[in-house]
């Protein structure tokens, strides 16, 4: 079976700090994977070259078949065009760690402004799958809300609905629970399962290790800008094969 | 451990609260009120202010004629000044180092020159460029007119105003731009939307929250400054009265007509900015006034529940 994102040699520098030296991932589609690993291994890095929010500095990444951000000619990747670059981001849902909700939108014109502007619904249609998709993250009552008026935890709810909204084959998750209040981290994983469990494909960068053992197919453990160990979350988590591992889950335990 | 018994309130009479008598600034008002009365008094009772001449040009035709230029000129370069600064803030962003160069050099001549020598440049335009002409480069392709025929003194006052606007409100815009968080935009990116949309959709609609206070200040300075096209015989509210005393000596009560005039104008518009920065700042601004009122709400559920 094709992988649903396939991660070959991925390498990106800022400046003269190399932040991934070579990261090959395969992932199957409906997978649920986490990735794990201290601060500053590159794995929000590596997540934000999926959609190309990061231009990687070598290597490539498919989506689906697709190269993204770029057209393969032969031998040579060559860049595609803005236009060409936002449809293959539509097709890859992003959840922040910030959330990042539009400040100047209500909950549920944040979850139509994609579907209206981008996949060119009319409002109306766009309108009922944005209150399905509250209902869903439990936020049904809250669509008239501004952003500065929810919680962490909600607004991290209209952000997972945002992104769906899309439709996308993949979700990304970039520290979806890191910004919350401890008590608020709950609702937003239970969503996440939920979403798991409708099939699509997530990659999940994440500090919750009973998450990952629970919900992913696949734990990957990043040190340093590479992968250093992966496998059955059970295996990865409770028994490390690498140190860096082992020194890892001891302290976020 | 020794729990003291703080928490239960001890049996009180009700204390009246009483606020302390600021005598220092009771007396500091008493003393400016009395000197705002005074000035006011003599300025009414001046024989020389001539209130009814004041009084008889407020409703004059060729006043109001200038109004309408006044205002015309204003709106007319605000609103062309103001397009233009976008793409110079834009520009000035852009990775790309000739345009933000560009942009910087743009912002760099129009603000380091006085506006009074902008406007009587493009008024005197003829003298260095006598045709004005639009063709291919190089070639013998085009058409062409002369240049008093179309810098007029109204065309070189636009001309001037909006080219000398846009670049200051190009620099207020930046801000604004600047000031939205880049998550705005790369959540927007993120679920299919182009640059040129998330600019427009998410970034500048949240920018403006920053724009709209200082663009006022930009509005109402040029409705005054319009008052310098006098300079190039313009037609505008400074030069109708011009105008008007260069005949009758009425300096001083035809220059209180013009002062009323721009202190109205600049009072509606002052009310018109108030309503707009509420509507650019929804989501944010209004959001603390709106959490207590919920909050208040709830409270009152509560009680009334309780009762």
């Amino acid at each position: 079976m094709r992988p649903m994102v396939e991660i070959t040699d991925l390498h990106k520098s800022f400046g003269r700090v190399e932040v991934l030296r070579g990261i090959n991932i395969a992932v199957p589609p409906g997978s649920v994977t986490s990735i794990l690993g201290p601060s500053g291994s590159g794995k929000s890095t590596m997540l934000r070259c999926i959609n190309h929010l990061e231009k990687p500095t070598a290597g490539a990444i498919q989506v689906d078949g697709e190269y993204v951000g770029y057209t393969r000619n032969g031998d040579t990747l060559s860049e595609i065009s803005g236009r060409a670059l936002a449809r293959q981001r539509a097709g890859i849902g992003m959840v922040f760690q910030r959330f990042d909700l539009y400040a100047h939108m209500t909950a549920i014109e944040n979850i139509i402004e994609g579907p209206i502007r981008v996949l060119g619904k009319s409002r109306t249609s766009a309108m009922e799958e944005a209150r399905e998709l509250l209902d869903r993250v439990g936020l049904g009552d809250r669509a008239r809300a501004y952003p500065a008026q929810l919680s962490g935890g909600q607004q991290q709810r209209v952000a997972i609905a945002r992104a769906l909204a899309m439709k996308p084959k993949v979700m990304l998750f970039d520290e979806p629970t890191s910004a919350l209040d401890p008590e608020l981290v709950g609702e937003v994983l239970s969503v996440m399962k939920e979403v798991a469990n409708s099939g699509i494909t997530m990659l999940v960068v994440t500090h919750e290790v009973a998450f990952a053992r629970e919900v992913s197919n696949e734990a990957i453990f990043m040190a340093d800008g590479v992968v250093v160990e992966r496998g059955d979350p059970d295996e990865v988590l409770r028994k490390p094969n690498h140190p860096r591992t082992r020194d890892f889950l001891s302290r976020v335990l | 451990m020794t729990t003291v018994a703080m928490d239960t309130p001890v049996a009180s009479p009700t204390l009246k609260l009483a606020p302390r008598r600021h005598y220092l600034q009771i007396a500091a008002a008493v003393v400016v009120l009395l000197l705002a009365f005074l000035l006011a008094q003599s300025l009414a009772t001046n024989d020389n202010m001539q209130w009814h001449i004041v009084w008889q040009y407020l409703w004059d035709e060729q006043v109001g004629r200038g109004i309408v230029t006044t205002l015309l000129l204003t709106v007319l370069c605000m609103t062309m000044g103001t397009a233009l600064a976008t793409v110079l803030a834009v520009m000035r962003l852009s990775k790309n180092r000739v345009l933000s160069s560009v942009a910087f050099a743009y912002v760099w001549f129009f603000r380091g020159t006085p506006l009074l020598v902008q406007l009587i440049f493009w008024y005197n335009l003829a003298a260095l460029f006598p045709v004005l002409g639009i063709g291919i480069p190089f070639t013998s392709v085009g058409a062409s007119v002369s240049t008093n025929a179309v810098i007029t003194a109204f065309v070189a006052a636009v001309l001037g105003f909006t080219l000398n606007e846009a670049a200051y409100m190009s620099e207020i815009v930046r801000a604004g731009i600047q000031s939205v968080n880049i998550g705005q935009r790369e959540a927007a990116l993120s679920t299919g939307m182009t640059e040129s949309q998330s600019m427009r959709r998410i970034v500048l609609p949240q920018a403006m929250r920053v724009i709209v206070p200082p663009t006022a200040n930009q509005a109402i300075n040029l409705l005054k400054a319009t008052s310098l096209v006098a300079f190039i015989a313009g037609g505008d509210l400074l030069s109708a009265v011009q105008d008007i005393y260069a005949v009758n000596f009425a300096v001083i009560p035809l220059l209180v007509v013009a002062s009323i005039w721009y202190l109205v104008i600049v009072t509606v518009a002052s009310a018109g900015q108030y309503y707009l920065e509420r509507w650019v700042g929804r989501g944010v601004t209004n959001f603390s006034e709106a959490a207590v009122t919920d909050q208040i709400a709830s409270i009152e559920a509560r009680q009334g529940g309780a009762a």
